[in-house]
């Protein structure tokens, strides 16, 4: 069964092939300029690229710090106390992170248009609110993953924190401290998710030009202009972020096991 | 520093998921040398060190110390719990809850490791270290704060006969400093060599107290003395 499947398969694959053979030429002449406009754009320092770069990271990083800033020790702050309605909020937690960020991002809108409770701060449309929905959105994603982490940790040191007369607060620092590989994943899931996302902040940024215009936003308009390859080599910039931001991440994780941290 | 006894415990009484675990135990305890608490498993031990130390809930009694002072007693586990640090830091650790000086602590963790046989290896994490040093090291973490009473629950249950005789080494190096030592386990031979005073449990109840060397050679109760022939008490 197993075999016929698996000549099934390739007899339909070959069919596929040699039946759009045009669009597959196509398909691979797009991908290859665009990584050749990616290879160009980062090897002429091109001011745009930068520009649109840093500002993704900026944008992305400032949003981390601070859902980071929420999300951990309140991971932490579950794992560690009991109180009557803790399982009620770690399942709104574990359910918001599954909240669609197009719709994150109509909130944030509302809140601070001109007619919204915020719209005196004057922020729509500007980097303070694709932040905001950054935060919005990774914040949930980031307690989650680090409640996960500090409860198992909270399990295997409980004993001694309670045999040294700790304190919350103590309990809470030693954990976070202790535990900082697993929060360090679970802020790299956050950046990831932060990084590539588009919906939320395409409608509280406006993907306007040299203000709000990141990454994400720079490969949808692209798209929708049909220049591909600069879609393309956008997105390639985007994908070698995200996995030099890994490999940093990984690499402290290793300096962080062999102690020397 | 002995101010803290006598601990008295009134009609203890600790029940999980509705099942007795221990009591009702009534036992004094005063000053003096290494008191051993020995029983079968799941004779209630663990639970009577957890009960006295106060990481674990009683349902109904009381259990009084002459003077209350939490962090003068301390506790070593059968499973060490070793912190995700290095050597030094899990020594520094409790010192650092009680916001002594850096130099204090530097001093009094240099002392440990040394003591312990982990010169030179104060920067390794602690997760690297094997069965017998992660105890002594855990060991050395409960008596870093000078406690007045150290427990211990069988703490060399997992460990080989070398291990075994450096901590029974170190325990009676803290119980000549005048820490009283309240350790549990099953091992007859561990007891004779350690015990002064004796508390023996069966079935969560305390069935026989008294000094080491006269309950090892006039047991009081039959089950006591079937305990120490090796046979199964029930």
């Amino acid at each position: 069964m197993r075999r016929f499947l698996l000549v099934f398969f390739v007899k339909k694959l070959n069919l596929y092939l040699s039946g759009s053979k045009g669009k597959c030429g196509t398909f691979m002449f797009e991908l290859i300029e665009g990584l050749k406009a990616a290879f160009r754009l980062v090897i002429t320092f091109d001011p745009e690229l930068w520009e649109i770069s840093l500002r993704s990271l900026r944008v992305t990083l400032t949003a981390l710090l601070i859902a980071s800033l929420i999300a951990m020790p309140l991971g932490t702050y579950l794992a560690v106390q009991r109180f009557r309605y803790r399982r009620f909020v770690i399942a709104i937690i574990n359910a918001l992170m599954g909240l669609p960020p197009v719709v994150v991002g109509l909130i944030v809108y509302i809140l601070l248009s001109r007619s919204g409770p915020f719209g005196v701060f004057n922020l729509l449309f500007t980097p303070t609110a694709m932040i905001i929905a950054q935060v919005v959105i990774i914040t949930p994603l980031i307690a989650s993953i680090a409640h996960q982490a500090m409860r198992e940790l909270w399990a295997e040191y409980h004993d001694l924190l309670i045999s040294l007369n700790t304190t919350k607060a103590q309990r809470i620092r030693t954990l976070i401290w202790d535990g900082r590989r697993n929060l360090l994943t679970a802020a790299l899931a956050g950046f990831g998710r932060a990084i590539g996302e588009v919906g939320a902040i395409m409608i509280v940024g406006g993907n306007i030009d040299n203000v709000t215009r990141v990454l994400t936003t720079a490969i949808a308009l692209e798209t929708g202009k049909g220049d591909f390859a600069l879609a393309l080599g956008l997105g390639f910039v985007l994908i070698g972020i995200a996995v030099v931001v890994n490999l940093a991440i990984h690499a402290l994780s290793r300096t962080e096991r062999e102690g020397r941290w | 520093m002995t101010g803290m006894f006598p601990l008295t415990l009134n009609q203890v009484v600790v029940r999980r998921r509705g099942r007795l675990v221990i009591g009702p135990v009534d036992l004094t305890i005063g000053q003096g040398g290494p008191l051993i608490v020995m029983g079968p498993n799941g004779s209630g031990k663990t639970t009577l060190l957890r009960v006295m130390h106060g990481v674990e809930r009683i349902n109904a009694g009381s259990i009084n110390w002459a003077r209350e002072h939490p962090e003068r007693h301390a506790f070593v586990f059968q499973s060490p719990i070793i912190m995700r640090r290095s050597v030094f830091e899990n020594l520094a650790y409790p010192l650092r809850l009680l916001r002594r000086p850096k130099d204090e602590i530097s001093d009094a963790v240099n002392h440990w490791i040394t003591r312990i046989g982990l010169e030179n290896r104060g920067t390794t994490s602690a997760s690297r270290l094997s069965g017998g040093e992660r105890q002594k090291l855990a060991l050395a973490r409960a008596l870093i704060r000078k406690p007045d009473v150290l427990f211990l629950d069988e703490p060399c249950a997992n460990l080989d006969g070398r291990a075994t005789r450096e901590i029974e080494a170190l325990l009676q190096e803290t119980a000549v400093t005048g820490t009283r030592v309240i350790m549990s386990t099953h091992d007859m031979g561990q007891a004779r060599r350690l015990a002064q005073e004796i508390v023996f449990m069966l079935g969560g109840k305390v069935h026989e107290t008294g000094d080491a060397q006269s309950a090892f050679a006039n047991p009081k109760t039959a089950e006591f003395a079937a305990f120490q022939r090796g046979d199964i008490v029930t």
